[in-house]
């Protein structure tokens, strides 16, 4: 694509110096893709909507948020009562952290079913999955600073895990908590991490995007883009679809705000941390649930490895295994949509973690779904084993024996047909 | 269009359903009643006479050992106190302050910018004077238990007069439907003709632990009304808004198969 000639004397004179214009316009204007983009595409844009939101909310509560085990608890309830729109911007924050993993649960699933993972988008998931992590590290450390008895108790359970790490473990500990406990260090280091950490994301993101418009948007189909009449640019195309869905999203992001905004959070939380009473039962927040019931699943010692090490390590591992699905995925088709025996292998993989979540949220000896005899933990502890088979034997097994749909020849040639089907 | 809004619609659920689960996973006690409660719904709006009567109820007897450390007396405006009415109040309270010129911390009458005095001067005092237990704050208490204020009004109508046959109740304890374990430091609190109304309103144990929850909900989020009035104009905006942003959506991509 040649570089565009600007007319404005001013944009001219910037952009042949710094090309910033330029690269914006190729990047937000030009960009070409694929014009058959489903709705399911929107999820990428939206996250970064909610990127920018937590960081502009998370700069105005550090305004008013004080990080000291005698104050925090005190001082977010000056921001709910005393600060002007405090409890919008709070309830905006703490809400739009769930809302961020709701709307990157669903992009990562569509990263899953229309195979966007495969070549030559390894290194875009790579850092899709950097971007997860980073995530989890920073909505673990945000939910410690209100100093309730669930940021405590969570961050003694979290911070506890790595020591299970043969012979480091508990020196690590120790070194994480700058104490012998979850105390004042602990809460000042993670409310410094907390705040570096959205950047980091946002570094991340540029990547991501760097990766993505290197090589192009996947599709519905699978099929790359082969003619110039298989895309089309990005504005105003996609710059209107996508602020049409962040209009959908906010309807959905204001009902919790609003009307619900302590429905997806912990009533414990709301009592100040006390290190002398451990709550009944610790319990992280909904998006940590699926990993929590990983870490709890594994009971048992594995050749002498204690079982807390063998839990740690199947947790990580959940999500490290990503990282190798490049070349897990056996199959030469991309979409789901052509692959109809691994269609129904992701969906029953989508309803495995919706188990491992609601295992991760009741106690290991209530029953699931009250259904006498099955307890949770050994539902965990199968949801566990049918998580891991899925990449580790469905992946490669399916991929090699499953006869696949014909491949439309291109996106085109879809478009028409489903048109004509219509 | 149609398959987005399905699939918000089915996330929306997902996330309630997994939720619920949650909530539900904490403690064994029965599960409260669910309540009327004037402020529910979408329009649902606080009963400042409600208001009133719970602080009544509050200020007479909770305030004996709970203290109610983020309110202040100028919070009252949020009930519908005028600011005499307000300065009234907080005189009634002895506050310390200093320390003075002199180096003395002395007590004066309370001011509206006075938060409620604490009734014990620390915690270990606190457990003193109730045999080992110590009464939690009660700013947040409808946000702090799950159930919110049906458990609050569950659990001060909840009593048994006697332990069910078979029950090892502790020495200085109290049976309790609702609270986990059942095993409850915290005496009945509320009874017939406990605090006198001068509205007419009956004067029950059931309507004291009706009115002292809704002040309580209040105390916990005074916000609400404010909260689900700016929701109200925000979603209502939203709704304008996105469905032109869909008919710019529509036009636009008109003429592009896709």
């Amino acid at each position: 694509m040649s570089a565009p000639q600007w007319n404005n004397k001013v944009v001219k004179w910037v952009d042949d110096r710094l090309p910033v214009i330029s690269m914006l316009h190729h990047s937000a204007y030009e960009y070409p893709t694929p014009k058959n983009l489903s709705y399911m595409w929107n999820f990428g844009s939206l996250a970064g909507f909610v990127l920018v939101t937590m960081i502009l909310t998370g700069i105005f509560l550090v305004m008013n948020y004080t990080p000291h085990t005698d104050m925090a608890f005190e001082s977010v309830e000056r921001i709910m009562r005393d600060v002007n729109y405090g409890w919008l911007i709070r309830y905006i924050h703490m809400n739009g952290a769930s809302m961020f993993f709701i709307v990157v649960f669903i992009h990562i699933f569509r990263g899953l079913y229309y195979g966007s993972y495969k070549a030559p988008r390894e290194m875009l998931w790579w850092i899709g999955i950097l971007i997860l992590l980073a995530m989890m590290a920073t909505a673990f450390m945000g939910y410690v600073l209100p100093w309730g008895q669930m940021s405590f108790w969570g961050a003694t359970v979290i911070t506890n895990l790595f020591s299970a790490f043969p012979i480091i473990g508990d020196p690590l500990v120790t070194w994480l908590w700058g104490g012998f406990s979850v105390d004042n260090p602990t809460l000042n280091r993670f409310f410094s991490l907390h705040y570096l950490m959205p950047f980091v994301i946002l570094g991340l993101v540029v990547l991501h995007v760097w990766a993505l418009h290197t090589v192009r948007s996947n599709n519905p189909t699978g099929v790359e883009i082969k003619t110039p009449a298989d895309a089309i640019p990005f504005h105003p195309y996609y710059t209107i679809k996508d602020l049409y869905g962040i209009g959908v999203f906010l309807i959905f992001f204001s009902v919790f705000v609003f009307f619900a905004p302590d429905f997806l959070g912990h009533p414990d939380n709301y009592i100040p941390a006390n290190p002398l009473v451990t709550p009944p039962h610790i319990v992280p927040e909904w998006y940590f649930l699926p990993f929590y019931a990983i870490l709890r699943s594994i009971d048992f010692t594995i050749f002498g490895i204690p079982a807390k090490l063998l839990g740690v390590l199947a947790m990580f591992a959940s999500i490290v295994i990503l990282f190798v699905i490049p070349w897990l995925d056996t199959s030469k088709v991309r979409s789901s949509k052509f692959r109809p025996v691994y269609k129904w292998f992701f969906w029953l993989f989508v309803i495995d973690t919706f188990i491992l979540g609601y295992c991760g949220a009741k106690a290991p000896d209530d029953y699931f779904l009250g259904i006498p005899g099955l307890k949770v933990i050994v539902m965990g502890q199968l949801s566990t084993l049918y998580y891991f088979a899925h990449f580790l034997v469905v992946m490669p097994l399916v991929g090699k024996m499953e006869r696949t749909k014909p491949l439309p020849a291109s996106i085109s040639e879809s478009v028409m047909k489903e048109g004509a089907n219509a | 269009m149609r398959k987005f809004a399905l699939t918000a619609i089915a996330a929306a659920f997902a996330v309630t359903a997994f939720t619920g689960g949650a909530a539900k996973a904490a403690g064994d006690a029965p599960v409260p009643e669910a309540q009327d409660w004037s402020w529910q719904g979408l329009f649902g709006t606080y009963d400042r006479a409600q208001l009133q009567r719970g602080f009544q109820v509050y200020k007479n007897i909770c305030a004996g050992c709970h203290s109610l450390r983020f309110i202040a007396f100028r919070n009252l405006e949020g009930i519908g106190f005028n600011e005499d009415q307000i300065k009234a109040i907080a005189a009634e309270y002895d506050i310390e302050d200093g320390p003075n010129d002199d180096g003395d911390m002395f007590t004066r009458p309370g001011l509206a910018s006075d938060y409620f005095p604490s009734p014990f001067p620390n915690e270990k005092a606190a457990a003193a004077a109730n045999g080992g237990a110590i009464p939690p704050d009660l700013s947040l208490m409808n946000k702090a238990r799950v159930g919110g204020p049906d458990y609050v009004f569950g659990l001060l109508t909840g009593y048994e007069e006697e332990a069910p046959e078979g029950f090892d109740l502790a020495d200085g304890k109290y049976y309790n439907h609702y609270f986990p374990g059942h095993q409850i430091s915290m005496a009945p609190p509320l009874y017939d003709e406990a605090v006198e109304y001068t509205d007419g309103t009956p004067m029950t144990l059931e309507q004291h632990a009706r009115d002292v929850t809704a002040f309580l909900n209040w105390t916990a989020q005074p916000e609400l009304e404010a909260r689900k009035a700016l929701g109200m104009k925000v979603i209502l905006f939203l709704l304008v808004l996105t469905a032109m942003l869909y008919a710019v959506k529509r036009k636009i991509w008109r003429d592009v198969e896709h």
